[in-house]
């Protein structure tokens, strides 16, 4: 349980870095595809014998360099390169798992997650991985900041463009691939995405909103462990029903707070 | 003598390889401004784009400051069209004009206390001090476009490459326009400006009108005559008495 904990938090932490820029700069459908795209990598990795994360990273590149050319070669707007590859991605996933007999245990595994099956080597990889995230999202925050504002001012300040935005897909592979061993590859997407929309009402900073979505996030891990623990429901499941939760509440009260504001 | 901020040599420029407008001569010398007018589509927003290093040149040479154009950035200051359906940001309006400074002081440098002088002074003088505070997205687009104004200035660039800056304004665009005029003018700033008022760009030293093609370069009085302008737009309008005259 102790593990489950501290794999929940690291998970919030990376998710609440990471998920910041990508609400910030509009990413979510992207991060969506990459959290689902993972999919055929893992399935194949454990299919072979190989770490879930060499295959989970391999599906990413294979995502990230696949939606790039698409988009650039075809004239297709983004979100209709993104939607293909997802769904080829994930179909492939599916093929893959159905050549074998006895995966369906593992596939449940893949999508929701093993929050109590986390060992202390997985920790320290999930550990180091979030410490160099946490590291480049300070290092880089200006040419992210200036690119989520605009790609052209990024461009003028000196910052690539190009090489920004590939740097913080990178990024959400990374968390992606460390995270979808605790969440599961379907409900990683809730953790990078839930806490940070929710925090993006609350604070007009950068780094405020990151605590505020790990915070969250942290949060929810918690409360969904416990829920999960006394009424025997998925781990999973339950950390980002609260996550998705802790976004509607917090959406209706600053609704509700901005009616006030105006009419008094 | 004065260096040219602009020179242009037999160039192409436009969109993935197709030239929208070729055949640009020009030389335009540190200080002055240069007007770009034309209609929607006629390569305005190209030409800037292309001296800001937003787009490859597609022939010819081009020197920006001296050099190619996106070498000389933290001399320049570039202000996009505002598209009113983009995504906006929720931070705050002085984080956004704060991002401007960004370039002279890299990844690591604190922003200083002339930093933050700066930023304040720009966003005072689009009259947007009162929005400080207020996230972006929350801005009606009159507001925005005064925010975006702002971090334009906050550059403190020596040259100014303004893409419409008075287009959607919540504010009396004309007026903006002189005052800018006259403070670049002053600064000894060079500015190259599109814009769809005529009136604009009477006030700039220099006009460029673009149809796709280089219809006429030069002084204001000289090239904003009736023929050439019924040549950019495809219509003149004209006062006569109380009646407007429209000439196709």
């Amino acid at each position: 349980m102790l593990n489950a904990m501290a794999a929940g938090t690291l998970v919030a932490i990376a998710c609440g870095i990471v998920g910041t820029f990508m609400v910030l700069r509009g990413l979510a459908f992207l991060g969506d595809a990459l959290a689902h795209g993972v999919l055929p990598g893992v399935a194949s990795a454990l299919l072979w014998g190989f770490p879930g994360f060499v295959g989970a990273s391999i599906s990413s590149l294979v995502m990230i360099a696949g939606i790039s050319w698409v988009t650039k070669k075809s004239r297709l707007s983004a979100d209709t390169a993104i939607g293909l590859l997802f769904v080829g991605m994930l179909a492939l996933g599916v093929v893959i798992v159905s050549r074998s007999q006895s995966f369906s245990g593992d596939l449940v595994k893949v999508l929701f997650g093993q929050f109590l099956g986390i060992s202390l080597f997985d920790l320290i990889i999930q550990g180091s991985v979030t410490l160099v995230l946490g590291l480049m999202a300070f290092v880089f925050r200006r040419p992210f900041l200036l690119l989520c504002f605009s790609e052209d001012q990024a461009q003028v300040s000196g910052y690539s463009a190009k090489f920004y935005h590939f740097l913080l897909l990178v990024m959400i592979a990374m968390t992606v691939i460390v995270s979808f061993q605790t969440v599961g590859t379907l409900l990683v997407f809730g953790m990078l995405l839930a806490p940070a929309a929710a925090s993006s009402f609350l604070s007009r900073k950068l780094g405020t909103m990151m605590i505020i979505a790990s915070g969250f996030g942290s949060f929810s891990v918690y409360a969904g462990l416990l829920l999960s623990y006394h009424f025997n429901l998925s781990a999973g499941g339950c950390v980002v029903l609260v996550a998705v939760g802790i976004f509607f509440i917090v959406f209706m009260l600053s609704k509700g707070f901005k009616k006030e504001h105006f009419n008094g | 003598m004065v260096d040219n901020a602009i020179f242009l040599k037999d160039v192409s420029i436009g969109y993935d390889g197709t030239s929208v407008v070729s055949g640009l001569n020009m030389t335009l010398p540190q200080g002055a401004s240069l007007a770009l007018v034309g209609s929607n589509g006629s390569g305005k927003s190209t030409f800037l784009k292309t001296l800001a290093g937003l787009l490859p040149t597609i022939k010819g040479c081009i020197e920006v400051l001296g050099d190619k154009p996106g070498h000389k950035l933290l001399r320049m200051s570039y202000h996009g069209q505002f598209h009113p359906n983009s995504f906006l940001l929720p931070l705050r309006s002085i984080d956004v004009v704060r991002m401007a400074r960004f370039p002279v002081r890299g990844l690591f440098r604190r922003l200083t206390k002339e930093d933050e002088n700066i930023v304040q002074e720009s966003l005072a003088y689009m009259h947007a001090l009162e929005l400080s505070e207020k996230p972006v997205n929350a801005l009606s687009g009159g507001q925005i476009q005064r925010v975006f104004l702002s971090h334009t200035l906050a550059r403190q660039a020596d040259l100014l490459l303004l893409d419409e800056p008075t287009a959607g304004l919540d504010m009396n665009g004309a007026d903006l326009f002189e005052k800018l005029i006259f403070r670049f003018k002053n600064e000894g700033k060079t500015l190259l400006v599109a814009t769809h008022s005529i009136k604009e760009a009477s006030q700039c030293d220099y006009v460029l009108l673009l149809a796709s093609r280089v219809v006429a370069f030069g002084k204001p009085d000289q090239v904003l005559t009736p023929e050439n302008l019924l040549e950019t737009f495809g219509l003149v309008a004209r006062f006569s008495g109380n009646e407007l005259l429209i000439m196709e």
